[in-house]
């Protein structure tokens, strides 16, 4: 029962519909977190945790990174602000841990995001861990932070996206939360805009009121619309709508699978005018139809050969 | 002898015919005999049956030591006319050697447990033995052993004659001074009066108690006025706050939420799943909540339900308000939404426990069923189900219509959280076996799904609606790998109650436990 259990690499590109926060501090939450399917857990050592907690919190943390089986499911850790007493000996536990990555709360430079990862590899050494192996996202919570997303983005291998952590972002901003979006608009903009140039994945914020699961949706939908990998969660009851919206359907399995087929017998047939069901395709479509597949595949709808 | 779930019957309890069970649906196309009632004719006009107590009640009816006096439990833990009765024969009439032959105790009946221990009560057949009875039973403290019988396997017994029935006392909430009796319109009203029907037409005497008297005739009623001997108005029968501890409250909890939510999509999954399909559901927390999943799937597709069995809830009712469901069939109710819509919904229909489950007779509601949703205490390998037992092996728990539901329905499904505190809920072995793994189709829990080999037809159904599911020793393992595997119970040899099966065969046993002590 108590067997250290060894988590499988993290893997930088990967499937991350969901994020799902809970306080580490919790055995009653994190004990089976994954039986929900959210794609990552997210262990808070953070807001979540009183001031006077983040030591139990962190033992919490050591204890079921290291005893509990989360199988697929990708757990990271938030990890407390770098302007407070607690984040260089967060960083430890959760590298001890084994966590496949590290969330840094309130990022707003470059330097912030070179700092953890000075400490990140300082753990995996003291603690023998492979080096390199713990992930790095970055939370935008501030104007700063969404202005420096694109050199937040560039500054380490490490890292595989960044997110909009809405609640802080607003106090700064001054706005309230409104139906249509429109209070963070620009700053999912701009954030997407720096993930997608420097190729890292981008997530939105939480939707709080979790029993308004019609404001909910629609969020989502626009989330989607707009490019992001995924969104933040704080209920296991937001999972499901989360992932039907963002895992392909059917039909546009069905039709990128053709397009893909389509493409690869006229390729190697050495043809040099793709068409596909009597139309002129462009080869970026191809590569579109190529990525829906994947994640149809890392969805565990597509189940064939391409 | 091993029976059919690996279950040794001792021979001493074979005797006069009995068997062992030998697998679902054994005696079907056989014939049964019934018997009838010894009833006293009255021929002249007569206005004689209102009593002015219990007690005269029960001198009238001729109440005499060694006789088998039956109750209904439609009160649940506001019931107050069992503990009155029994504290009238034993304590107020002196009499002793009493078997008491109830569609369920519990709580409400504590007292019954201090007679079990004076020796004054030496029998019980019930679906449910709760409370402090179930710990004396467990104790060895009943002269004979206790019978567990489900909802359809009473009626069964006692339409069979193998249950005799001296005096039933059944509770009413209205009743005129001829016996015309109702479970509804009366001061403590309790909806259906289902299982107190069968006990009304095949006991020798029968004795309506009330706290309304109403005017002659009072109609429709349950129990007719040529089936009753004396009638006595008391000042309370029953607390019908108490019927209900969960009153059509839907869980919040996300573990529940995500099983009902399963259990939803396992049912869409299915053929029977269509226009006119029918639904039973337990009231345990996932089950209840399945409604709410259910309905989303029935708007989706755009069909309503044909019927809904079983015990009712003011979900139910809810769910037949806005339409989705036909008609409502109803051997208990739940909740106090449920008792006000059987009192005043034309298309929500009271049946008896012989019409809802009793295997025996020439077709029971249960055998129309499509899906029923069921709770348990412990479910093992070979799919048997544990709904009696606690983990300490003492009796605490009820049958009730668990297998003649999941024996008759297209599909049956459990639902359960894998572990409760240190228990595993799937395990290697079930301590008693109440509903037979044969019997039951799917296993849902928080931690997956499992379904019967003995069905591979709903494995092609989750399969295509792409459904991840387990084998059931899968959901053992990860139970045990979580909690670890409890150590055996220790047992007397002494048998305290037999769990008979819906047919009358013998299911399992349930001996006397010894007290843990560590090693």
């Amino acid at each position: 029962m108590t067997q250290h259990v060894t988590r499988p690499k993290p893997e930088k590109n990967r499937l991350r519909r969901t994020m799902m926060f809970m306080n580490a501090q919790k055995p009653g939450l994190i004990k089976d977190a994954y039986i929900y399917g959210a794609d990552t857990i997210m262990l808070d050592l953070e807001d979540a945790v009183a001031e006077s907690q983040k030591d139990a919190a962190r033992f919490s943390l050591y204890h079921a990174l290291t005893t509990i089986d989360y199988g697929d499911t990708e757990v990271l850790v938030r990890i407390n602000g770098l302007d407070t007493p607690h984040w260089q000996e967060d960083i430890r536990v959760a590298v001890a841990g084994g966590a496949d990555g590290i969330r840094i709360a309130k990022c707003e430079s470059a330097q912030d995001v070179k700092t953890v990862e000075e400490h990140i590899l300082m753990a995996e050494r003291e603690f023998g861990i492979e080096e390199g192996r713990t992930l790095i996202m970055a939370a935008l919570e501030s104007a700063r932070g969404v202005v420096n997303a694109y050199e937040i983005c560039t500054a380490s291998d490490r890292l595989f996206g960044v997110a909009l952590a809405g609640g802080d972002f607003r106090k700064d901003m001054r706005v309230k939360v409104t139906e249509s979006g429109i209070d963070i608009m620009v700053a999912r903009g701009m954030m997407l805009l720096a993930a997608r140039a420097a190729g890292v994945q981008c997530f939105d914020t939480n939707f709080a009121d979790f029993k308004n699961m019609e404001g909910f949706e629609n969020e989502v939908r626009q989330n989607h619309q707009m490019g992001f990998d995924g969104k933040s969660i704080i209920n296991p009851r937001q999972i499901r709508l989360v992932h039907q919206v963002f895992t392909p359907s059917a039909k546009e399995v069905d039709h990128a699978e053709r397009l893909v087929r389509a493409y690869n017998e006229q390729a190697s047939a050495g043809v040099g005018v793709f068409t596909f069901e009597g139309k002129m395709v462009d080869i970026a479509h191809v590569r579109d139809a190529q990525d829906l597949l994947k994640l149809a595949k890392a969805s565990g709808v597509y189940h064939g050969d391409l | 002898m091993i029976n059919a779930v690996g279950r040794d019957i001792p021979e001493e309890l074979l005797a006069d015919g009995k068997e062992v069970y030998q697998g679902k649906n054994h005696f079907d196309g056989t014939y049964v005999q019934k018997v009838a009632p010894k009833t006293r004719r009255c021929e002249t006009p007569q206005d004689g049956k209102l009593c002015a107590t219990i007690r005269e009640a029960c001198e009238r009816c001729g109440a005499h030591d060694g006789m088998t006096v039956s109750f209904h439990h439609h009160f649940r833990n506001g019931d107050k006319t069992a503990a009155a009765v029994m504290k009238v024969l034993v304590e107020d009439m002196g009499l002793k050697d009493i078997t008491i032959a109830a569609t369920s105790l519990g709580d409400a009946h504590n007292n019954v447990a201090d007679y079990i221990e004076q020796g004054k009560v030496i029998g019980i057949q019930s679906s449910g033995v709760r409370g402090r009875i179930g710990e004396v039973i467990s104790a060895g403290k009943l002269k004979t052993p206790a019978i567990i019988r489900s909802h359809g396997g009473r009626p069964r017994a006692i339409e069979a004659g193998e249950v005799h029935i001296d005096i039933a006392f059944l509770a009413a909430a209205t009743a005129d001074e001829c016996g015309n009796a109702s479970g509804t319109g009366g001061k403590s009203n309790c909806g259906s009066l289902g299982y107190a029907i069968g006990d009304s037409r095949w006991a020798d005497k029968v004795v309506v108690i009330t706290d309304t008297l109403v005017d002659y005739p009072n109609q429709p009623a349950s129990i007719s006025q040529i089936d009753v001997d004396a009638v006595v108005v008391v000042d309370e029968i029953g607390d019908p706050a108490k019927i209900g501890s969960k009153e059509a409250r839907v869980s919040q909890d996300p573990r529940e939420l995500k099983m009902a939510e399963a259990v939803a999509d396992v049912i869409a999954a299915t053929p029977y799943f269509k226009d006119g399909f029918s639904f039973q559901t337990g009231v345990g927390g996932p089950s209840l909540a399945a409604n709410q999943f259910i309905e989303k799937h029935m708007e989706e597709r755009g069909i309503k339900m044909g019927f809904s069995l079983g015990g009712i809830t003011g979900l139910v009712c809810n769910l037949q308000k806005k339409g989705l469901i036909k008609k409502i069939v109803d051997v208990q109710d739940f909740d106090n939404n449920a008792v006000a819509d059987m009192g005043e919904n034309p298309q929500h229909f009271e049946i008896s426990a012989s019409e809802y489950a009793n295997p025996a007779n020439k077709g029971a509601y249960v055998n129309k069923l499509d899906f029923v949703v069921l709770a348990a205490l412990e479910v093992d390998t070979d799919f048997n189900v544990n709904v009696i037992t606690g983990s300490d092996g003492v009796v605490r728990g009820a049958p009730g219509g668990h297998p003649d539901t999941a024996a008759a329905s297209k599909c049956s499904i459990i639902v359960t959280p894998l572990t409760r505190g240190r228990m595993a809920t799937v395990c290697e072995k079930v301590v008693t076996v109440t509903t037979p793994g044969d019997c039951v189709d799917v296993v849902v829990t928080d931690y997956g799904i499992a379904v019967n080999p003995l069905r591979p037809d709903l494995i092609e159904c989750l399969d295509n609606a792409g459904i991840p599911h387990v084998t059931i020793e899968e959901l053992k393992d990860k139970a045990y790998q979580l909690v670890g595997e409890p150590d055996p119970l220790q047992w007397d040899d002494q048998v305290v109650a037999v769990v008979e099966a819906r047919d009358g065969s013998i299911l399992d046993v349930i001996r006397k436990i010894k007290p843990y002590t560590f090693e």
